[in-house]
């Protein structure tokens, strides 16, 4: 078993200084606990989590504090012991407002008793593993937040045969995937193997790019003498390589059907962080309560990559890194690419987090109101084969169902059109507007027959 | 607390790092790649050429910022579009076209062709060819009055000729074929631009240089000029094979005329252009078919700028034919 | 023949025989409308807001001569309409109160924070998206004017990053309401002028962080009129418009004035 060149490419992408040259070589330090802890309650994709605990309440760590709230919803827990100071809805990482538990530590950093390893999960019932990684509120770490345990339950009738972890981090600046493949790579490989266990999958792939070689090695060296048909996928370092449909088509040649999902052509897609959750979960019975974030940008003092608690400020991720310098023009949670810009650095961080990235106000990029020159830049990098151009323009002008009708709900919002486009339009924005309107008179519409055949 | 603290962060959607690309740039791109053939249609016009491309270039910024002014648009004279559309005008006006027509030329390619429809980005038509097609309509008889070229001597008193392509249209229809024509038009002078012709579409040579620039450059890609030359160089050479006295060689429609200055800078144009590739090699098909079309049986000698005029109306149904095959579908029409 | 009197006769015989053929057309394919519609449609104001939730006025008289539809949904026409539609379909009808639309914040530029520098889309569904626009307040408005491009009537105008409705102009057709993404416009009865211009739900003192005329959820307006009219929604103060409120003195409670006399159309006294 030998790492191999993956054996399609994506289509079109784009390809931005990686700028991961501040951190990929240092190792990942652990952040202390900060003096106040803000837990979002909606750190996944789909229902926000419902708070357990109120104010006052004393909490240990890897207590549940927000319970799922629905089948596509997810746990979350007490990062460390202390003293419940609010719940309230407050500004969150993802710059929505959530609810968000406010939690001063104690210090003593004491676990919830007792915590469950397993032995043997080699043995164990797909079912039990799965529910020990809902019960250990992993989500998709990469930056979805997809719950894990969704992703492990395929519904009858749909077989998996092939699982990816996913090390592409495609995104320039990032490093936190990087390092962990480096550090913890027998962690990753670990949480692989379960998660193929879980969906009895024959094959086993990890894709990286081809820019971080010793990741690839270090990720070689956990795999050797792995057994079943397993590898390590060397990916051209191209964005957005690592955005799950892309990957899927890299590493099988198969294409998610528009409108579907990956376990529709057999494969499921995992991150290299979600795999290490997993593996502490199973094997120690630990659940998500930390995770590697980059701390990078040219405004940072000195740039780290920190093992942080779920929940820490990211005022104080900045703190530890010795705050930040010149002027501050935007700080995004997530890589320049498709992180979120903050209004406000008093927010936790996520299980999605993965990078905070401070840029000056020179490089904080400018959108633009320019109309479109029709260079055809965006028609090239878009790797879902839209016109990224003329749907801009279509929802510009309100005209949603022409939008509609040229596939704007394939946007991916990876940011390749933005990147290249030489009138600095604002074109995901226009995407995201225009599927979330597409979205909404699409139910409108679907409410509206249905009532109509109530009426019948 | 109505201005944000001095501290406040920027929000924006994603992304957040762009190529550093700007219509600004590119536009700078197009004018760099443009010098070679303005020196050499200085080399072989003299001041003329200066002369035109300075008229040209100064009333189109002129009447691009008071049109703006005008119709309260916000002022975009410092895309340097307009200077791009004046310069490439010039390149297509006879050396010895006055320089009041000149601007009226200019004139009309800025304010016809792109400001009354919305300005750049908006406008349908190439605007430097509506400019000439303008002239060509207004003042036949200038803007086919053509100056020999003289190395390195400004000539006022300059001996009126024929362009290859108009010399073999004019004696055909008279019946028979040019007299000591290969002799009058050798190639060689096709190719550095030392023939007659409008300023800054006779020297192969220095279109080639701008153009590879701009191809390395990613303003251009090749898809469209190999189109457009592709199908001159098919249809003449049937032409040509079928019957060689009555037809010109490839190499002549390929070399004469505006072909090298249409296919590199005009069948290239961003914004009248199609935005898929293989659409841009369908307009450049397109172009190449019907400027043979109009060269052997039409009645101009010339036909790129009106073969270009005429496929920037189908710019739209080019696009809609093209679209890319959306990921996850089978048809591009899911 | 003189050619003067041959063409006269020639165009002449023309012009003849194709009004023939015209007449012959109009008469076998005529679209033989309903004049009942045809009379609906003339009584309708025609401007076509939609505000009816049909396509358009004469859909909403084909839809009142073939259904059993009620003739007071048309808002600009008002009772002017609802008297001209039941004199021609012989039914009764009585005219709803006339509604204008009312936008329920007031936090223009000086009076709400601005956490963040917005740069983006010109559209308050877009800004929504990224960061709430830098607004601080997430249920304020954002100022871009998305109602005020979907109004018929230009009856709402953007100052100081806040739109504010002309209640002289509104027609009511509610347009607005749905081009909010943050549902801040609501249709009141056109005398009624007492308005808790906020709809922030958050306490009081996370809603002074962010605005300085929020309902900070004091309650002294809901006690000034014994809960009646105004009603406490958890911290928000929220005005009852199906019971009458007519103490302006009451906006005089409110601390952080969010409350607003504003006058109506109809002057609250002849109401």
């Amino acid at each position: 078993m030998t790492a191999i060149r993956a054996p399609f490419r994506i289509r079109g992408g784009v390809h931005p200084h990686d700028s991961k040259s501040a951190t990929s070589a240092l190792p990942v330090e652990t952040a202390a606990v900060p003096p106040r802890l803000l837990v979002s309650a909606s750190q996944h994709l789909g229902a926000p989590s419902k708070p357990v605990v109120k104010k006052g309440d004393a909490v240990l760590r890897g207590q549940v504090i927000a319970e799922a709230s629905g089948y596509v919803s997810s746990a979350v827990h007490a990062p460390t012991s202390g003293t419940v100071k609010s719940v309230t809805s407050m500004l969150t990482a993802t710059a929505r407002h959530a609810f968000v538990v406010e939690i001063e530590p104690d210090g003593q950093d004491k676990w919830v008793e007792p915590l469950h390893p397993m032995a043997d999960w080699t043995s164990a019932a797909p079912r039990d593993l799965v529910n020990r990684i809902a019960a250990a509120g992993i989500v998709g770490m990469g930056g979805a937040g997809f719950p894990t345990q969704v992703k492990l339950s395929p519904p009858p009738g749909k077989s998996i045969d092939t699982v990816i972890i996913n090390g592409a981090e495609c995104e320039p600046f990032l490093t936190a995937d990087h390092r962990l493949m480096l550090e913890q790579s027998d962690a990753v490989w670990l949480g692989a193997r379960i998660i193929r266990h879980i969906l009895g999958a024959s094959r086993l792939f990890v894709g990286i790019e081809d820019n971080k070689p010793d990741a690839i090695a270090a990720m070689e060296k956990a795999m050797a003498g792995a057994d079943g048909e397993t590898g390590v996928i060397i990916l051209k370092s191209r964005y957005p390589q690592g955005a799950e449909k892309q990957l899927i088509r890299s590493v099988t040649g198969r294409e998610v059907p528009s409108g579907g999902l990956p376990m529709d052509v057999g494969a499921v897609v995992e991150n290299v962080a979600t795999a290490a959750a997993v593996a502490a979960a199973v094997t120690r019975g630990v659940p998500l309560t930390e995770r590697v974030i980059t701390i990078t940008g040219e405004c940072v003092k000195n740039p780290r990559n920190l093992l942080a608690r779920v929940g820490t400020p990211i005022s104080w991720l900045i703190e530890q890194c010795g705050g930040l310098t010149g002027s501050v023009g935007k700080v995004i949670s997530g890589g320049p690419m498709m992180g979120v810009a903050l209004p406000d650095l008093d927010v936790g961080a996520n299980k999605t987090t993965s990078g905070v990235l401070a840029i000056s106000r020179e490089s904080a990029r400018q959108f633009g109101s320019e109309p479109c020159i029709a260079c055809g830049r965006c028609v090239i990098a878009c790797p879902s084969g839209l016109l990224p151009c003329t749907l801009s323009e279509h929802i510009e002008a309100e005209q949603f169902d022409d939008a509609e009708r040229i596939s704007v709900l394939d946007c991916i919002e990876c940011g390749a059109c933005a990147f290249e486009c030489p009138a600095r339009r604002p074109l995901v924005q226009h995407m995201r507007q225009g599927k979330q309107t597409v979205l909404t008179r699409r139910r409108a519409r679907e409410a509206a027959a249905r009532g109509k055949e109530e009426r019948k | 607390m109505s201005a944000p603290e001095k501290t406040a962060l920027a929000v924006s959607s994603s992304p957040h790092a762009h190529s550093g690309a700007s219509v600004r740039g590119i536009m700078m791109d197009v004018l760099v790649a443009m010098i070679p053939a303005g020196i050499a249609a200085f080399m072989f016009f003299g001041w003329n050429a200066i002369r035109l491309i300075l008229v040209c270039s100064a009333t189109s910024v002129l009447a691009e910022w008071a049109t703006r002014r005008i119709m309260k648009r916000e002022a975009a004279i410092d895309d340097l579009s307009a200077v791009v559309t004046g310069v490439l005008l010039a390149f297509n006006l006879p050396p010895s076209l006055p320089s009041w027509m000149a601007a009226v030329g200019a004139f009309a390619a800025v304010v016809i062709a792109k400001q009354v429809y919305g300005g750049l980005g908006y406008n349908v038509f190439n605007p430097a060819l509506v400019g000439r097609t303008v002239l060509l309509i207004s003042f036949p008889v200038a803007m086919t009055t053509w100056t020999m070229p003289s190395l390195y001597c400004a000539g006022m008193d300059a001996v009126t000729t024929a362009t290859p392509l108009g010399a073999w249209k004019t004696a055909w229809s008279a019946g028979a074929a040019p007299e000591g024509f290969f002799a009058a038009f050798p190639l060689s002078g096709l190719v550095t631009g030392n023939r007659p012709g409008c300023l800054g579409e006779t020297s192969a040579i220095a279109l080639g240089l701008g153009a590879i620039y701009l191809l390395l450059r990613r303003c251009i890609y090749w898809h469209a000029p190999a189109g457009f030359f592709g199908a001159v160089a098919v249809i003449s050479a049937s032409l040509y094979a079928l019957d060689p006295a009555r037809n010109l060689p490839p190499a002549y429609h390929l070399l004469s005329g505006g072909l090298f200055l249409g296919a590199f800078f005009m069948a290239t144009d961003m914004v009248t252009t199609p935005v898929t590739r293989s659409g841009q090699l369908i307009f450049g098909l397109g172009c190449g078919l019907l400027t043979m079309v109009i060269r052997r049986w039409g009645g101009y000698p010339e036909g790129v700028s009106f073969s270009i005029l005429i496929m920037n109306s189908l710019t739209p149904l080019i696009n809609r034919a093209t679209r890319p095959r959306v990921f996850g579908t089978r048809s591009k029409l899911a | 023949m003189d050619p003067v009197i041959q063409h006269t006769i020639l165009i002449g015989m023309a012009g003849l025989v194709c009004g023939a053929l015209l007449a012959l057309v109009s008469h076998y394919f005529a679209v033989h409308e309903d004049p009942t519609v045809e009379a609906l449609t003339a009584a309708l104001p025609g401007i076509n807001c939609g505000g009816c939730g049909y396509a358009g006025c004469a859909a909403y008289a084909k839809a009142v001569a073939t259904e059993n539809i009620g003739l007071d949904l048309c808002k600009p026409g008002g009772a002017e309409t609802v008297a001209k539609m039941a004199a021609i379909t012989g039914r009764t009808a009585s005219a709803r109160e006339r509604e204008v639309a009312v936008v329920l914040c007031n936090g223009s530029r000086e009076r709400a924070r601005q956490a963040a520098l917005y740069n983006g889309v010109a559209d308050c569904a877009a800004a929504d998206l990224v960061a709430g626009g830098g607004k601080s307040c997430r249920f304020g408005c954002l100022g871009f004017g998305s109602c005020a491009r979907v109004c018929p009537t230009g009856a709402i105008e953007i100052a100081d990053s806040l739109a504010v409705v002309h209640p002289e102009l509104c027609i009511g057709c509610g347009k607005c309401t749905g081009a909010c993404p943050r549902k801040l416009i609501k249709l009141v009865p056109e005398s009624r002028s007492i308005h808790v211009l906020c709809i922030n739900r958050d306490r009081g003192p996370d809603v002074k962080k962010v605005c300085d005329v929020g309902c900070i959820g004091c309650t002294l307006c809901s006690k000034a009129c014994n809960n009646e009219g105004i009603k406490m929604d958890g911290f928000l103060a929220v005005v009852d418009y199906t019971v009458p409120l007519n103490s302006p003195e009451i906006a005089t409670k409110c601390p952080t004035k969010a409350i607003a006399v504003r006058p109506g159309v109809k002057k609250e006294a002849a109401a």
